[in-house]
């Protein structure tokens, strides 16, 4: 193995890591770094696509640390794809003072991601974990002018780290007990039958960390400061790449690492193993998050409530396993991520021309911009489920694939489950499109002492507009793909479906 | 031919976002018109087959997934489609008076009745969910923005209902796909499911339908909902989308679960029962006009759902039947409350309108609501009679008790509709009489055109039942149920 073609077959990786320096560097030296640095990153991304389209079909590097798949390949691109949509939306915050520090920051967290898809390997796995975590701490942190942006950064590090130092010691069991760190070794050296009490830990351990990426009930808590306090792109990655690439890990972790452990979450047959603990990490999601998120009058700890449930959704898929279960897993958190992008773009575009984001700061928006308002309502009904968005075609894919699993449909109580936090879901999603509907904006300024007050600079507005263009362009390609995906959900549906074994 | 129906209403809904404000109405009405046009078209053509649920069109959608673009037609959904062209062009030519954001008030009624059309023709499972999810959206944002009476909790209330119905039905409808390994309803219909299944997935399935068709006691966002939507709102709700669920549950529920049907059927004839009753004697305490027409709704709907109970072909043809027949009954009578009345005095309030002479003022619109009534009450001529004696009938030999009830039952209908026909209309104040009638704006010509259609409808299905009966009954026939 010579290192050109280590270099070759992790060309994507350096590309992102040499463009983020490239970005840093202009940042600096550049007196038009505003404009220059979003343009230099898409070139880089887009670049960085292509060398992953270039990669071989099936490579495998060091025991499982790097290794080259269909779907690695898939999910590079698609984690890829989603660092690219948040640019635009990085570029026209204007709360963020060094767009090429921001910028560099949000690449190297891209680069922890396609370590993360791209590794099936416990140590390379934790560090693609840690490269991502601490980049999203600092992007989360990012906006000094807002205090709130620091509570989100310190709460996010501080439950990440506590989490990571969990998964690290799960997996130091696992080791032990497997005495490797390779995914595939792993599932042959576990003995199949009962599980053991010290696997039993070192499983349960390394799920919490994972848990906390995905914000799944109860290591949720801090999702909806998280995605209030930071500045919007940070949100929007945490709440789309990072969800992405943790889902694919925990997939393969669980379904390759640890499959003679897989127990059973069978209503009358429950067994241990990680099944019954992540049913269980799902039915609260669902529970939780759905009527916590009835009671929210801000739309971004709105987007965070349901996100978690959305994240108990999207276990069903891992929980039924199998390659159906698997892929519809991974076809429902690729759209759950575009569109929550969607949604966080145009809750930016609201939070720079009305001073914050909270429901009432969305009233009227139908009369205001007709096509911010479609866009939303198009994010939202699809994380409603309705048709004929995507989100109807990825809950129908991954409730029949969850019905199917296990023996005489013993996983209908999380279905059933499921359906009814949907059916909760919407009288939420329906009352931030009736404010965008029905209500009209009220005519008084907003207070001094309103809760984002940092952001209501009304005398910027002409200069919002221009750089809102981005936003705006972005929003409406998102909308798009929703559509499009719900209306032609083959296109994705099959390429994941394909690049399974 | 007739999968056009759905693709120029939705096309026509997608033009009226981008056209100038002053075409609205216009586009909306052509399209409906040719929406109706493309039903009667091939309700003329003698060639084809209504005895099965035949295939129009069939592309591959989801491969993967064996989901299909599918759409098939047989004299039910031929019925159906007719009444959705009859109850659209009407709504529209009722909203003509629209004017406060008319493009998006189109828009929204047109996907209702696309998605209706859709659900009618869909032969593929996912396709008709698809269809019968995408109707609640715009039903929301109609009455929520549109509407008048407690709008923006009426309009919840039926979304949330609707959805609910929805979310039974997506079990149901997975656990049909995953068990039976098909989407095709014409495959599934040949599928022998088992009776442990059935027992449990059909009471489900049809539940969740029979929400939308206002089964009691799931029946409290009718009068609700209806009261609150805006005219056009009303005669959709009435004249359409209450089927959806009642054709969904014959189709779906009944014709792929034929022994979880018999298991249950006297459940849907107890109920059916209770609400066909119940409903009547609520509309009779009721003082507002729409809570009156709104509960008679859910009698009539009662009826339909009885005529599926009955299981034999005389009732669920009559059932289908009278899913026509309401759709323009009910329509006309929305009509008339909301837009003829609720328009020029500004209130619906059996007490208010009673001292003002109405029937003097309004005589067009007070012979439409006698018409509408006459219909309503099942008057002989009309098209409810023709049905309802037919389901009628189908009952006497599955649930002999049943029609008893039943017939006390219309007997309050008849009371509730010449009640409020007598306060609304013609309760002449003796002393007042020599006044002059209040100063009204006349009846507009849509407004003629739309209550013309409207009774012609029901006045040729009454008179003569056979040219739906002819094309229904042989598909009924063709149910597995029946067999």
């Amino acid at each position: 193995m010579s290192y050109l073609e280590l270099l070759k077959l992790a060309a994507p990786e350096a590309i992102v890591v040499v463009t983020a320096l490239a970005v840093l560097t202009v940042g600096l030296t550049s007196t038009r770094a505003k404009a220059l640095c979003p343009i230099v990153a898409a070139i880089g991304t887009a670049v960085a696509i292509g060398a992953v389209l270039m990669l071989p079909s099936h490579a495998n590097l060091f025991g499982g640390m790097l290794v080259i798949s269909p779907l690695n390949s898939l999910f590079k691109i698609i984690c890829l794809v989603l660092a690219l949509v948040t640019v635009p939306l990085a570029s026209s915050e204007k709360s963020l003072r060094n767009p090429g520090e921001y910028i560099a920051v949000l690449l190297l967290g891209a680069v922890g991601l396609m370590l993360l898809v791209g590794s099936e390997e416990f140590l390379m796995i934790f560090i693609g974990l840690e490269l991502l975590g601490l980049s999203l701490y600092v992007m989360a942190a990012f906006d000094k002018s807002d205090v709130r942006s620091a509570e989100a950064g310190l709460k996010y590090f501080l439950f990440g780290s506590t989490a990571s130092a969990f998964t690290l010691f799960g997996i130091s069991f696992v080791y032990g007990m497997a005495g490797t760190t390779a995914l595939a070794a792993i599932g042959q050296k576990l003995a199949a039958g009962p599980v053991q009490p010290l696997l039993a830990v070192g499983i349960v351990m390394t799920l919490i960390g994972f848990a906390f990426k995905i914000a799944a009930a109860p290591f949720h808590l801090w999702a909806p400061d998280a995605y209030q306090g930071a500045p919007i792109p940070s949100a929007a990655f945490i709440a789309s790449g990072s969800k992405v690439a943790s889902f694919v890990v925990l997939g393969k972790i669980v379904l390759v690492g640890f499959a003679p452990a897989r127990g059973s979450a069978d209503w009358h047959a429950m067994l241990a193993g990680w099944s019954p603990v992540l049913a269980v990490l799902a039915a609260l999601s669902i529970l939780l998050g759905n009527f916590v998120a009835l009671a929210q009058a801000n739309v971004r700890r709105l987007l965070a409530y349901s996100a978690v449930a959305h994240g108990g959704y999207t276990l069903l898929g891992i929980i039924a396993g199998g390659r159906d279960g698997f892929s519809a897993t991974l076809f429902y958190t690729s759209i759950y991520a575009v569109t929550l992008v969607g949604a966080f773009a145009v809750v930016g575009v609201v939070r720079r021309e009305s001073g914050g984001d909270d429901l009432q700061n969305f009233a009227g928006l139908a009369s205001r911009s007709p096509l911010l308002a479609a866009s939303m309502s198009i994010f939202l009904l699809s994380l409603a489920g309705l048709p004929p968005l995507a989100g109807f075609f990825g809950k129908f894919y991954l409730f029949s694939a969850a019905f199917r699993a296990g023996g005489n449909h013993g996983l209908l109580w999380l279905v059933a489950l499921a359906l009814f936090g949907s059916f909760v879901s919407l009288y939420y999603y329906l009352i931030v499109l009736k404010v965008i509907f029905v209500d009209q904006r009220s005519s008084s300024t907003p207070q001094p002492g309103q809760s984002n007050a940092g952001a209501a600079r009304t005398s910027d507005f002409n200069v919002s507009t221009s750089l809102d263009l981005f936003s705006r362009i972005t929003v409406t390609v998102l909308a798009a793909a929703v559509l499009f995906l719900g209306l032609m959900p083959q296109t994705l549906a099959a390429r994941i479906l394909a690049s399974l074994p | 031919m007739i999968a056009w129906t759905i693709y120029v209403t939705f096309a026509g809904a997608i033009v009226l976002l981008v056209l100038p404000r002053v075409f609205a109405r216009w586009l909306a009405l052509v399209t409906a018109v040719a929406g109706f046009a493309i039903g009667v078209a091939t309700f003329c053509q003698h060639d084809v087959d209504l005895a099965h649920f035949r295939t129009v069109v069939r592309v591959p959608w989801v491969p993967a997934l064996g989901m299909n673009y599918h759409l098939a037609l047989d004299g039910i959904s031929l019925t159906l489609v007719l009444v959705t062209g009859i109850a659209a062009i009407s709504a529209v030519l009722f909203s003509w008076d629209v004017t406060d954001r008319a493009n998006e008030f189109f828009f929204w009624l047109l996907l209702v009745v696309g998605g209706s059309y859709g659900v009618f023709l869909s032969a593929d499972l996912f396709l008709l969910f698809l269809f019968y999810e995408l109707v609640i959206v715009p039903k929301y944002f109609l009455i929520a923005i549109f509407g008048s009476t407690n709008k923006e909790y009426g309009a919840m209330k039926l979304t949330l209902y609707s959805f609910f119905g929805g979310a039974l039905v997506f079990l149901g409808i997975i656990a049909i796909y995953v068990t039976g390994g098909s989407l095709d309803l014409n495959q599934l219909a040949q599928f022998q499911f088992t009776p442990q299944l059935q027992s449990w997935a059909f009471p489900i399935l049809f539940l969740g339908f029979a929400v939308l068709a206002g089964i009691w006691p799931l029946h409290t966002w009718a009068p609700t909902g209806h009261v609150a939507a805006p005219t056009a709102g009303s005669m959709l709700l009435a004249g359409i989308v209450m089927k959806l669920g009642a054709y969904a549950g014959l189709r779906v529920a009944m014709n792929l679960f034929p022994q979880g049907f018999q298991m249950w059927r006297t459940t849907i004839a107890v109920l059916a029962v209770v609400g066909i009753v119940y409903a009547a004697a609520v509309a009779l305490r009721q003082r507002d006009l729409k809570f009156v027409i709104g509960y008679s709704s859910v009698s009539h709907m009662g009826f339909v759902l009885l005529g599926f109970a009955t299981a034999n072909v005389f009732g669920v043809s009559g059932a289908v039947l009278q899913m026509f027949s309401h759709g323009v009954i009910g329509a006309l009578l929305f009509a008339v409350a909301g837009r003829m009345i609720y328009r020029r005095t500004r209130t619906r309030e059996l007490d208010a309108l009673s001292g003002m002479n109405l029937s003097r003022a309004l005589p067009f619109a007070a012979f439409t609501f006698v018409v509408a009534s006459a219909a309503s009450m099942g008057i002989p001529g009309f098209s409810g009679f023709a049905a309802e004696i037919t389901i009628l009938i189908g009952a006497w030999k599955s649930y002999p008790l049943a029609v008893w009830i039943t017939g006390a039952g219309m007997v309050l209908v008849a009371a509730f509709t010449l009640r409020a026909l007598k306060r609304s209309f013609f309760d002449v104040d003796l002393a007042n009489t020599a006044a002059a009638p209040p100063e009204m704006e006349p009846i507009t010509i849509p407004e003629k055109l739309g209550a013309g259609l409207l009774m012609f409808a029901t006045l040729a299905v009454g008179l003569y039942p056979k040219l739906l009966l002819d094309r229904i009954q042989p598909a009924v026939e063709a149910m597995r149920f029946l067999k």
